[in-house]
């Protein structure tokens, strides 16, 4: 049987069950951290820290920390909305997003959060780095310039017999995302769509669509991201 | 008193974002009951006659007159705006950074599937010619830039609430719709 628990964040009396990862809890309260890399009922990744508050005086990533009976957790306070700003533009520039000619612009996550936190301009220099794009397979392009490492394609996308068809090679700053060409050719229509949403940004393109959605009918068109759970408050 | 005083330029733009500039309709009548127009396409004064108050940027950096161009502004301009994504991050033409010039230039001139028959395979080398630079840079690696609007091009409205508010001092208030960066 699953213990109900109460913490509080930015003061707000809220309601989990034990155990339940603090996003997740935050979210079921009506209360918006803002992931890139986790997804419910993930194993978690913990690796765009996106998802930052303070927990008792501490910095933790609310999506690999579980909600504790007492927590006291620090949101949306004008440290943590600088550190989310500071997150989304060094992701800014250290791929090459040039949202004018992105599939994704509009639907993009790391874009959406750019808006939210009202990024006109990164306080990070440009890297310009130069990355390959795949387009080897039948249905994706792998457009790398975008990808902001969050391995969801990893954890997700996987064949009958349980197989990733998308790996990480290298590491540090040769690090890459990879599609394994032999599953890759195995993959059906909706496995490629599937990958292509839970990709957070442009880089996993499905082949032969695109710009689907007209520019004003687009995900965060009018909606800023985290305003869906915010507004299902209970 | 006198009424602020505008100056814009495109460099590696498109001049799209002078058109967003037009975008915003009757209200240009508006525009010019509030500020005057120095140096600009929109009114082809060539030369800084006057110092100015705005300096608005399209484009980011390509070349060597690109660079003396902004730094022109900055010199005449008490506030500069980067107007549009090629001026702040570099835009589509930014997309050759990251890839040699010589391969750029060769992929244009000599390889690329466009290109028609250039048999002595002239490179353009002209003095007249301003020198291309290793990459695009965004204006505000070359000066200090004060306000930036986002977008390809920024929708007039953002740009018309921008500049209404930098010109009478009012409040900004931007609503989420408009600032987007495509
Ligand atoms: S992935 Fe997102 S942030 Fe990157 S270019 Fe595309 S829309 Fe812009
Ligand atoms: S390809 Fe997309 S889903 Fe996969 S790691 Fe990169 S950003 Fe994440
Ligand atoms: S931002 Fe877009 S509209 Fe403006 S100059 Fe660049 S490409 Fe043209
Ligand atoms: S969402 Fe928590 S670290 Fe990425």
């Amino acid at each position: 049987m699953s213990e109900t628990i109460k913490f509080t964040i930015d003061g707000k009396e809220c309601q989990g069950t034990k155990g339940q990862l603090l996003v997740d809890a935050a979210a079921d309260n009506g209360v918006y951290i803002p992931v890139l890399c986790h997804m419910r009922d993930l194993i978690p990744a913990g690796s765009c820290r996106m998802c930052t508050v303070k927990v008792n005086g501490r910095n933790m990533a609310a999506c690999t920390t579980p909600a504790e009976e007492g927590m006291a957790v620090e949101n949306n306070t004008p440290e943590f909305l600088d550190i989310r700003k500071a997150i989304v533009e060094m992701l800014f520039v250290e791929g090459n997003h040039f949202c004018p000619a992105c599939e994704k612009s509009g639907n993009c996550d790391l874009q959406a959060l750019g808006y939210k936190y009202q990024m006109m301009v990164p306080r990070f220099p440009y890297a310009f780095e130069r990355r390959e794009i795949d387009a080897t397979t039948p249905k994706i392009f792998l457009e790398r310039n975008r990808c902001i490492f969050c391995k969801r394609c990893v954890r997700v996308i996987k064949d009958e017999e349980g197989r990733s068809i998308f790996a990480f090679k290298g590491r540090g700053t040769t690090l890459e995302i990879n599609i394994d060409k032999k599953l890759a050719a195995t993959m059906t229509d909706e496995m490629a769509q599937q990958a292509m949403d839970i990709c957070p940004v442009g880089c996993i393109l499905k082949k032969e669509i695109g710009f689907v959605t007209p520019i004003g009918q687009r995900k965060y068109d009018t909606m800023p991201i985290g305003s869906d759970i915010e507004n299902n408050h209970q | 008193m006198s009424k602020p005083i505008i100056a814009t330029t495109s460099l590696a733009g498109c001049f799209g974002c002078h058109m967003a500039i037009l975008d915003i309709d009757a209200r240009i009548l508006q525009l010019i009951d509030l500020v005057e127009f120095n140096k600009s396409p929109i009114d082809d004064i060539k030369t800084f006659t006057k110092e100015c108050d705005i300096g608005i940027i399209e484009g980011g950096c390509c070349n060597s007159e690109n660079i003396h161009v902004l730094k022109e502004f900055r010199k005449h301009c008490k506030i500069l705006i980067s107007l549009g994504e090629c001026a702040i991050m570099g835009g589509l033409p930014a997309l050759r950074n990251g890839i040699d010039v010589k391969e750029c230039i060769e992929e244009a001139y000599l390889k690329g599937p466009t290109v028609g028959r250039n048999t002595e395979r002239i490179l353009p080398n002209d003095e007249e010619l301003p020198m291309i630079l290793d990459k695009v840079y965004p204006c505000h690696e070359i000066v200090k830039i004060d306000y930036y609007l986002p977008g390809c091009p920024p929708k007039a409205d953002l740009i018309w609430a921008a500049v209404v508010a930098l010109v009478t001092g009012d409040e900004l208030n931007i609503p989420y719709e408009l600032v987007k960066f495509d």
